[in-house]
């Protein structure tokens, strides 16, 4: 294999891994404090059609990102109202945050159908960039791609070493006892959401702007999902989602490119590997019943009343 | 005892304090002072309205009506943090502490503005020095026994310099030790000028360690004492009214052969947090009550779970039921060969929170009352079952179709027990029974117990609270760190010895 | 003014009964707005989505046919979810109960009477197996049955077209991705002339009365209400909660491949690329909005089931795109968690200042 195919590679599989890796750091937040949004899926799909919308409309990718991460929001606010004020049920609220979010996508995209966008811009470094094979692999990506990076020692950072970070795990570890002490349990459980939703809302950005620069429907093909797993795998912690993210980032072009490189396998097989990866990793960590009752938020999924 | 001159407004006094919820009234015209350098004790019995009062003035809850005044001037406590900021410091009956997260963690987490991690280690060491109170800032609280965790709690109020310290029934998870340990702290406190309101139903605690008493009933101040010069029946009758204290003991007579036995069982715990149980041996006869006492988090849970079968043994001769292995068997079988369970938790274990007395009686009674026919389940058998219960065991209830959340503690613990009883058990274990139920209930749970034993059946009690198991048990073992001592009548033991024992973790 | 939840003693019934209706009123509410921010005339939309689709015999039949693999995938996923159970992955079980029925039909092109009944418990045997992936891994290796579940529809929605593109191709079908039509043997019967109204609707009533008998009347519906109310509960009773995630993810998937040999064996006929068009997911939708009770999921399958064929109305008669479906689909859902919160709590009104726990 020559150098500049693995060079090519590695682009790919940086490409292939931003969109989960943003959609992962922010569901690892929530889910730090407590609370299982399951409508990552649907917050990237409405993120996706908004930021191709918004790109498209004003011709400025980075108000498409800018538009995708607010959309993200949105929709996790409705869904922070409903688990978090209104005290329904998170699973089944997720659930309908992802059907809704389809549908909503759908709806919304039905004009940008087929047209074509400019891809969001490399960040171009003078002289770093040229630079044959370290020049594409290390900085010839644009802004998300630097910013989901720097996104990984900052969300560790935050939670291991700022005080805030402190209190929104103790919010997620035992909301009664972070009430009875004073700490606003549903304003944090708030922020975290709505955080989790913006890092959605910039995944979708990043597939319709950079991944594939169009709309089209579903096309997240449960990635959402993909990152809720990858989330368990990490067993929530960020610098070993980071590894899950480029691992499937792998699976994901290993599963694009293995016809070209000659191998005689119907697609349809092929595409299923991420699927199946997905379940593979999850039954991995999982079984370590331990490891997961000693990293997993305690708190993880259940109603919060103060009163109760 | 006080040395404060009368001019000096009282530290903290409260006038008129009321609270409802619904239809129920928590606390009406609450009247209360705590002077500085006093151990003020609040006395009541569960579900007298001490915990409401206590959030109240530590902002947790906002009166309905009343005036709180600090130092002589009126306050409005509207959240912790204005409690914290006038000097009041609580030590909560529930810990607020986070298993995964360090001491020195913890301890930042109940500061306004903690100083940096560094710091704050080295201010935590102080405190620990200077009280007695040994603690490592980098351990995990998760690791800690029961004592470490209250010295947690302490350490993180003390070290607000509070000049209000509140202690809810903080003894009633310590060993005897331990509790003359915390004793020696609350009287340094006093010394240095510090106030504390100690909430506890304990007569003997408090006529030892505090100066004044105000006694609560039914959400309302009752009388106003100073406890050293009142007797354990005089404080009673002021908690209790008219209520009954002790438990009639029918006579009973001990049989030979053991109806429940445990034969060396080891078995470690499923829970990362749990306990294992180690070389555990026990024997239970007709006829007899036997209590294992100890401090939670000592392998009751995981020895309760073994018992019923809901986790099973290793080895199916670790268990014996009426001379028959049954370790490998669930709880159904156990309960079709004579066993009875009440576990600690009940609502979410004992009962389901939101299926109706009916269902709940059949949550057990399916096992051996003929309640499923061909599958189906008989409506007819299994609401007259709880009414039966209801009926038997004075539950006040509104019938077998009010929901297990709507009953009182004490009323859905008769249920439970009753829900066993009517089964006629050969052998019955029951956990906590009294826990945080109102005396009344208490007295007619622990009578429910004795007369089950007097009737033949083998009674085992698993109880942190060492008075009960003193006045009911016949005989007692100690369970420390999932090691069980010997059960040995009670009137050979002594509570030193037994909290000697008790110490088990904390010892080591 | 703030907005207060104190919690009630016990649900109450009559919010349990009142919410649903609710949440129906609220989406048709939010629905005109939605049609009015597309720029159409809301009532003539609403009318066109929800009365138009009834107004013939074809649009009833259309109706029960829509209705009944909702009504019977929901009735499976009720189980589950009153188990605690999240089996969201009912599509790929539908799926798989096509490809397993329909399989049958396409090896016994020749078969006789009994061709049908075969198919019906092979269907039903393709939803169960796939179900018992996540069955098994739930119980073995303790890993979420939501993933799981849901990526295995992938994955059989991805083996259906690897089947109809090549090996099961028709090979008369001029290259289509499709299978050969199945024998008439293996096609559940029309019931009423002019519709397409099939015997798979049968199917559904019995299963409804089936899924009436476990929940409120069988034992082993108890335990999993118990197991799903109060999981700790159910160790102290003694049932076993290994045996009904089992149970409860057999019983699901198995009606599901039941709604997937419906479909193919009913109004299409032969394998597709896609044998539904997201039954396994809305039966979700179906599921709650019916309380979790099967004679609450027939109307609650019956309106999701007119919101799919108002979708295609609309997008006839007023050239609004199909999604729109979805997007009500998602809102009607929204609505009801949300009114949820009236059964378990009292929703009181105060006044900043006032002075309240």
């Amino acid at each position: 294999m020559s150098p500049d195919f693995i060079a090519a590679v590695l682009v790919a599989v940086t490409t292939a891994a931003t969109p989960l890796l943003l959609a992962g750091l922010g569901e690892l937040v929530t889910e730090k404090a407590g609370v299982l949004n399951l409508g990552v899926e649907g917050m990237m799909l409405v993120g996706a059609v908004g930021g191709f919308a918004a790109a498209s409309a004003t011709g400025s990718g980075l108000t498409g990102v800018g538009v995708a991460a607010l959309l993200g929001m949105a929709t996790a606010a409705l869904f922070a109202f409903l688990t978090l004020t209104l005290l329904s049920n998170q699973v089944a609220t997720g659930l309908a945050l992802t059907i809704f979010g389809v549908g909503l996508s759908s709806l919304l995209g039905k004009p940008y159908i087929g047209m074509p966008l400019d891809r969001l811009p490399p960040l171009n470094i003078p002289g770093l960039s040229d630079l044959p094979l370290v020049g594409p692999v290390l900085f010839g990506h644009d802004a998300l791609v630097y910013l989901s990076l720097a996104a990984v020692p900052a969300v560790a950072w935050f939670l291991m070493r700022t005080r805030p970070g402190l209190i929104l795990r103790s919010v997620g570890e035992s909301p009664e006892a972070a009430h009875a002490l004073g700490h606003p349990v549903i304003a944090i459980r708030y922020a975290a959401t709505l955080f989790g939703g913006a890092m959605s809302g910039l995944a979708g950005a990043y597939l319709s702007l950079a991944y594939t620069p169009m709309w089209a429907e579903n096309m997240s093909a449960g990635r959402g999902w993909i990152a809720l797993a990858l989330v368990v795998f990490a067993t929530w912690k960020p610098g070993r989602l980071l590894l899950g993210a480029y691992l499937f980032g792998l699976v994901l072009i290993l599963q694009l490119h293995a016809q070209g490189l000659g191998l005689a396998v119907p697609s349809q097989w092929l595409s299923m590997l991420p699927y199946l990866a997905t379940i593979a990793v999850l039954v991995l960590i999982s079984r370590d019943a331990t490891r997961i009752r000693l990293n997993a938020p305690a708190s993880i999924g259940k109603v919060f009343h103060p009163d109760t | 005892m006080t040395a404060t001159p009368d001019a000096a407004p009282p530290r903290l006094e409260l006038e008129g304090i009321a609270k409802r919820f619904g239809d129920v009234v928590a606390n009406e015209d609450i009247a209360l002072d705590v002077r500085a350098g006093e151990i003020h004790a609040l006395l009541g019995e569960n579900g007298a309205g001490k915990s409401t009062l206590v959030k109240i003035v530590f902002g947790l809850l906002q009166a309905d009506a009343g005036e709180m005044r600090w130092q002589g001037r009126p306050v409005r406590i509207a959240n912790p943090s204005a409690a914290r900021a006038l000097g009041i410091g609580i030590v909560m009956q529930h810990f607020a502490l986070f298993e995964s997260l360090t001491v020195a963690e913890n301890v930042a987490l109940g500061l306004d503005a903690p100083p940096p991690m560094r710091e704050l280690n080295q201010r935590i060491a102080e405190i620990s020095e200077r009280y007695g109170l040994r603690l490592d800032p980098g351990r995990h609280v998760q690791a800690l026994s029961v004592g470490e965790r209250q010295r947690v709690e302490i350490v993180r109020c003390l070290i607000q310099d509070p000049t209000l310290l509140i202690m809810d029934e903080p003894t009633s998870v310590l060993t005897p030790q331990e509790v003359e340990a915390l004793f020696a702290v609350l009287r340094r406190l006093r010394a240095e000028g510090r106030s504390v309101l100690y909430i506890s139903h304990k007569l003997e605690e408090i006529r030892a360690l505090c100066d004044r008493a105000t006694v609560l009933r039914g959400g309302r101040v009752v009388s106003t004492c100073v406890p050293a010069e009142e007797s354990n029946a005089s404080l009673a009758a002021m908690m209790l009214g008219e209520g009954k204290l002790v438990p009639d003991r029918p006579p009973h007579a001990r049989e030979a052969t053991p109806r429940l036995e445990l034969r060396d069982l080891s078995l470690p715990s499923a829970d990362p947090f749990g306990t294992a149980l180690q070389h555990i041996s026990l024997a239970v006869h007709g006829g007899e009550v036997v209590g294992i006492a100890g401090v939670a988090g000592n392998g009751q849970a995981e020895l309760a779970a073994v018992l019923s079968g809901e986790v099973l043994a290793p080895s199916a001769g670790a268990v014996f039921l009426e001379g028959q292995e049954v370790g490998r068997l669930g709880p159904a079988a156990r309960r079709k060969r004579g066993l009875a369970f009440v576990p600690e938790e009940r609502l979410g274990r004992g009962a389901v929170p939101d299926l109706p007395l009916t269902g709940n009686g059949l949550l057990s009674g399916y096992a051996t009352q003929p309640l499923v026919k061909h599958g189906l389940i008989d409506r007819l058998g299994t609401r007259r079952f709880a009414q039966a219960v209801i009926e038997r065991f004075g539950v006040r209830a509104g019938g077998p179709a009010a929901s297990a959340r709507s009953l009182s503690g004490g009323n859905l613990q008769r249920f439970i027990i009753g829900r066993e009883l009517l089964q006629q058990p050969r052998v019955l274990i029951c956990v906590q029974p009294t826990w945080g139920i109102d005396a009344l209930a208490a007295t007619a749970v622990q009578e429910a117990l004795l007369q089950l034993a007097a009737d033949g059946a083998a009674v085992l009690v698993i109880s942190q609270d060492l008075d009960e198991l003193m006045a009911i048990a016949d005989r007692i073992a100690v369970i420390g760190a999932g090691r069980l001592s010997v059960a040995e009548p009670v009137a050979e033991l002594s509570v030193e010895q037994i909290g000697l024992r008790m110490g088990g973790r904390d010892a080591a | 003014m703030r907005l207060r939840l104190e919690a009630r003693g016990a649900p109450s019934a009559a919010m349990a009964w009142a919410t649903p209706p609710a949440a129906v009123l609220a989406t048709l509410v939010a629905g005109s707005v939605l049609f009015a921010g597309l720029g159409f005339d809301p009532l003539q939309s609403l009318y066109s989505f929800f009365i138009q689709p009834l107004t013939n015999a074809y649009g009833i039949g259309e109706l029960a046919v829509k209705g009944a693999p909702l009504i019977i995938c929901a009735v499976g996923l009720s189980i589950g979810f009153r188990a605690n159970v999240w089996n969201i992955g009912a599509e790929g079980q539908l799926t798989m109960g096509a490809i397993c029925g329909g399989g049958v039909a396409l090896a016994l092109p020749d078969a006789g009477w009994w061709l049908l009944p075969v198919m019906v418990v092979a269907g039903a045997a393709g939803g169960m197996a796939w179900a018992a992936i996540p069955a098994f891994l739930r119980t073995r290796f303790n890993a979420n049955e939501i993933l799981t579940s849901l990526m295995l529809s992938y994955v059989a929605v991805l083996i259906l077209s690897y089947l109809v593109h090549g090996p099961w191709r028709d090979p008369a079908g001029f290259n289509f991705p499709e299978s050969a039509m199945f024998p008439d043997t293996g096609m559940l019967p029309v019931l009423w002339e002019g519709t397409r109204l099939h015997a798979g609707v049968l199917l559904a009533v019995a299963v409804v009365l089936a899924g009436w008998l476990l929940v409120s009347r069988a034992f082993l519906g108890f335990q999993i209400a118990v197991a799903g109310m109060a999981p700790a509960a159910a160790g102290y009773a003694g049932f076993r909660g290994k045996r009904l995630i089992w149970l409860s993810l057999l019983i699901g998937g198995g009606l599901a491949g039941l709604a997937g040999l419906g479909e193919v064996a009913g109004p299409i006929g032969q394998l597709r690329p896609t044998v539904s068009p997201g039954y396994g997911f809305t039966a979700i939708i179906v599921a709650f909005l019916g309380r979790l009770h099967p004679l609450g999921i027939v109307p609650a399958g019956l309106l999701v089931a007119l919101s799919y064929i108002g979708g295609e109305t609309v997008q006839i008669e007023l050239g609004m795109p199909v999604a729109v479906a979805g997007v009500f689909q998602g809102m009607l859902l929204f609505f009801l968690l949300a009114s949820d919160v009236l059964v378990r709590y009292r929703v009181r009104l105060t006044r900043p200042g006032e002075l309240v726990a």
